[in-house]
């Protein structure tokens, strides 16, 4: 019955062929809106995750300070110790850990004769690469040692490498870095931007000789790549002891990517559920369309409405078939809205190649659904009109 | 199969009340072919209307098929509308933009007759009245008299008890009239009850009985050969006010 209600419905929308597109009209720009500004938001937000997780997500990162505590540390009867290169060793001792690289960073000048090119200067260790899931493209990082003696090799981003040295290769040749003579063992694969940083414009040196350099005592951060994500818990709890026992306090925060992720995922999840919102402002205007339509379609098929009723529609099945129209007209300006949202979105692409766009199908099924559920709602009161119809007073208005 | 007792509908028309019907009381034999005529205005299509259940008597008991119908429910009417009763309009009250076809099979979908059998069924109708090359054509395609044919075959094609025709050849000429009366006739004559509200003597002389409808009131009863009468009557103005005797009535 429902089937045929709708075929019925479908009749009459067929029937008002521009009618019907110009009332859809409203509810597919409407949806238009709603699955392009979406799919924008979840593409950035598809965007940053692969940021954050082309390091892999079996990562931990501890930094100076406690992120939750007020006050002032130490006045208030806590102490504050510096994070060290010694207790990044500490904590490779850690069940599970692979490594543990202590992070330094500073602006500096790197210079090759007349050259010179200002640019972040990391201090870290060779495990880098493993912490990066990507390493030297050419030469490779110093040995492995006691990190807190330091030396004197560099390896280079490949901007930096490509504007200091040109064609040349740079393996072997000596760069002065922040004043410091170091020797060039490798330059890194190029990567690009990472999270709105050019990885391929820095150079890295060891840790110990970049505090040095710096004229720092302390780590801006120590990262620790452990192996099975179904140990974050542990570690990071082993990781708060280890400290804890060798600070007297927690004096630092520990994050996990896991942490990380969700508190970016719900971020985002509020913005795009708030640009959704905004643009579903236009479904009302679409709504207001459908309404007006079938008040104007009820108005005008009276008599055919007295008819339903001689022929024995019962009131429920006349406010039935009123309904599957209002939902058919708004369920046909969703698929037109689909159309145009991929469509924009494909144009979108086009104009602006790097925008991050992501339509998964949920958004699809949602406006579809969504303008169904506007159409019934629009429907309800133009349909309630013609299911309070006198049959006779129908009939009469031929 | 249809007892009307001490009718009365009385319709508010800008504070005044109109006494459509007064006290009418009819019994309607199964078969039958009646003829109900009168002026505008008289209360013919109120009389109709009511036996059609589209429209509910202020007092008086009416049975149809002996069922008291006059307290049903409006979803109840609906139905008894749906099995029991067929309409046919003198404007034909053709949904425009459906097939003839389309039109016949409506109030099969409201019954929830599956798809193949309303198809099957329409199509048996139409070519009931002599319309089946024409199933697939709308109304604006169609003459007056094929439409009026379609609404013939849309009104029994849930096989009724009960035919009602409200000027069924008003708005046709002589030969599609007769045409359709034919039809009419034919139907009845296989045991279709027909109640037949019409100005034109030529369609009551049809009818096996007549009664004339002056404000309210039955004011003739007589056989269609009796149509002479009725029509004088009519004419006159004679007998206002003058009600005949009931059926069953001293």
């Amino acid at each position: 019955m429902a089937g045929e209600l709708l075929r019925l419905a479908l009749g009459a929308v067929r029937a008002h062929r521009l009618r019907s597109f110009l009332s859809a009209l409203g509810i597919a720009i409407g949806v238009a809106a709603v699955i392009l500004l979406t799919s924008i938001g979840e593409g950035t937000r598809l965007y940053v995750v692969s940021q954050f997780t082309q390091f892999g997500t079996n990562i931990i990162a501890i930094n100076p300070g406690r992120s939750k505590t007020m006050g002032i540390p130490g006045v208030l009867g806590g102490s504050t110790r510096k994070l060290t290169i010694d207790d990044a060793e500490a904590l490779t001792r850690i069940r599970g850990v692979e490594v543990v690289v202590p992070v330094t960073m500073g602006l500096g000048a790197v210079e090759l004769g007349g050259r010179s090119r200002s640019v972040t200067i990391l201090g870290a260790t060779p495990d880098l690469p493993v912490l990066w899931r990507f390493g030297a493209r050419q030469g490779s990082f110093w040995p492995r040692g006691d990190p807190r003696q330091g030396g004197a090799s560099a390896v280079l981003g490949p901007k930096l490498a490509r504007e200091l040295f040109g064609e040349r290769s740079p393996l072997g040749a000596v760069v002065r870095i922040a004043g410091g003579r170091f020797r060039v063992v490798g330059v890194m694969q190029p990567k690009g931007q990472m999270m709105g940083f050019d990885v391929d414009d820095i150079a890295i040196v060891p840790v110990a000789s970049a505090l040095r350099l710096f004229n720092q005592d302390e780590l801006m951060e120590i990262d620790l790549v452990y192996a099975n994500a179904r140990d974050t818990a542990r570690v990071e709890a082993e990781v708060k002891r280890v400290l804890i026992e060798r600070h007297g306090d927690e004096d630092f925060t520990v994050t996990t990517q896991e942490a990380m992720l969700d508190v970016f995922g719900n971020v985002m999840d509020v913005l795009t559920t708030a640009v959704g919102a905004i643009a579903s402002i236009s479904l009302l205007v679409g709504a207001t369309g459908i309404l007006t339509m079938m008040w104007i379609a009820v108005g005008e098929r009276t008599s055919e409405i007295g008819l339903l009723r001689a022929v024995g529609a019962t009131a429920a099945q006349v406010q039935a078939v009123f309904l599957a129209e209002a939902a058919a007209l708004a369920t046909l300006g969703g698929v037109l809205g689909i159309a145009i949202g991929l469509g924009g979105g494909l144009l979108l692409r086009l104009v602006v190649p790097g925008l991050p766009l992501e339509t998964p199908l949920r958004f699809v099924l949602a406006g579809l659904a969504v303008s169904a559920a506007t159409g019934l709602v629009a429907g309800v009161g133009p349909a309630r009109r013609a299911a309070a119809l006198d049959p006779i007073d129908a009939l009469r208005a031929e | 199969m249809i007892r009307l007792v001490d009718i009365c509908r009385t319709y508010d028309l800008g504070g005044n009340p109109v006494r459509a019907l007064v006290d009418v009381t009819e019994e309607i034999a199964s078969g039958e072919h009646l003829a109900i005529m009168g002026p505008s205005g008289s209360g013919k299509s109120t009389l109709l209307h009511v036996l059609g259940c589209l429209d509910r008597p202020d007092a008086g008991r009416y049975e149809l098929d002996g069922r008291d119908v006059s307290a049903l429910d409006d979803d109840a009417l609906s139905l008894l509308r749906r099995h029991t009763i067929g309409f046919v309009f003198q404007s034909f009250h053709l949904v425009p933009r459906l097939t003839a076809r389309e039109n016949v099979e409506l109030p099969m979908v409201f019954a929830g007759v599956p798809a193949a059998e309303r198809r099957e069924r329409a199509m048996a109708k139409l070519r009931a009245v002599g319309l089946e090359p024409r199933a697939s054509h709308r109304p604006d395609q169609l003459s007056g008299g094929e439409r009026q044919r379609v609404a013939l075959a849309r009104a029994t094609v849930l096989e009724p008890k009960l035919l009602l025709a409200d000027e069924p050849t008003g708005n046709l000429d002589g030969a599609s009239g007769r045409h359709v009366l034919e039809i009419l006739s034919r139907m009845n004559a296989d045991g279709l009850t027909l109640v037949v509200v019409t100005h034109d003597p030529a369609v009551a002389r049809r009818a096996r009985r007549l009664i004339v409808l002056r404000d309210g009131h039955v004011v003739f009863r007589g056989s269609g050969e009796q149509i002479h009468e009725a029509v004088e009557l009519l004419s006159t103005g004679d007998g206002e006010g003058d009600a005949a005797p009931a059926p069953g009535r001293p």
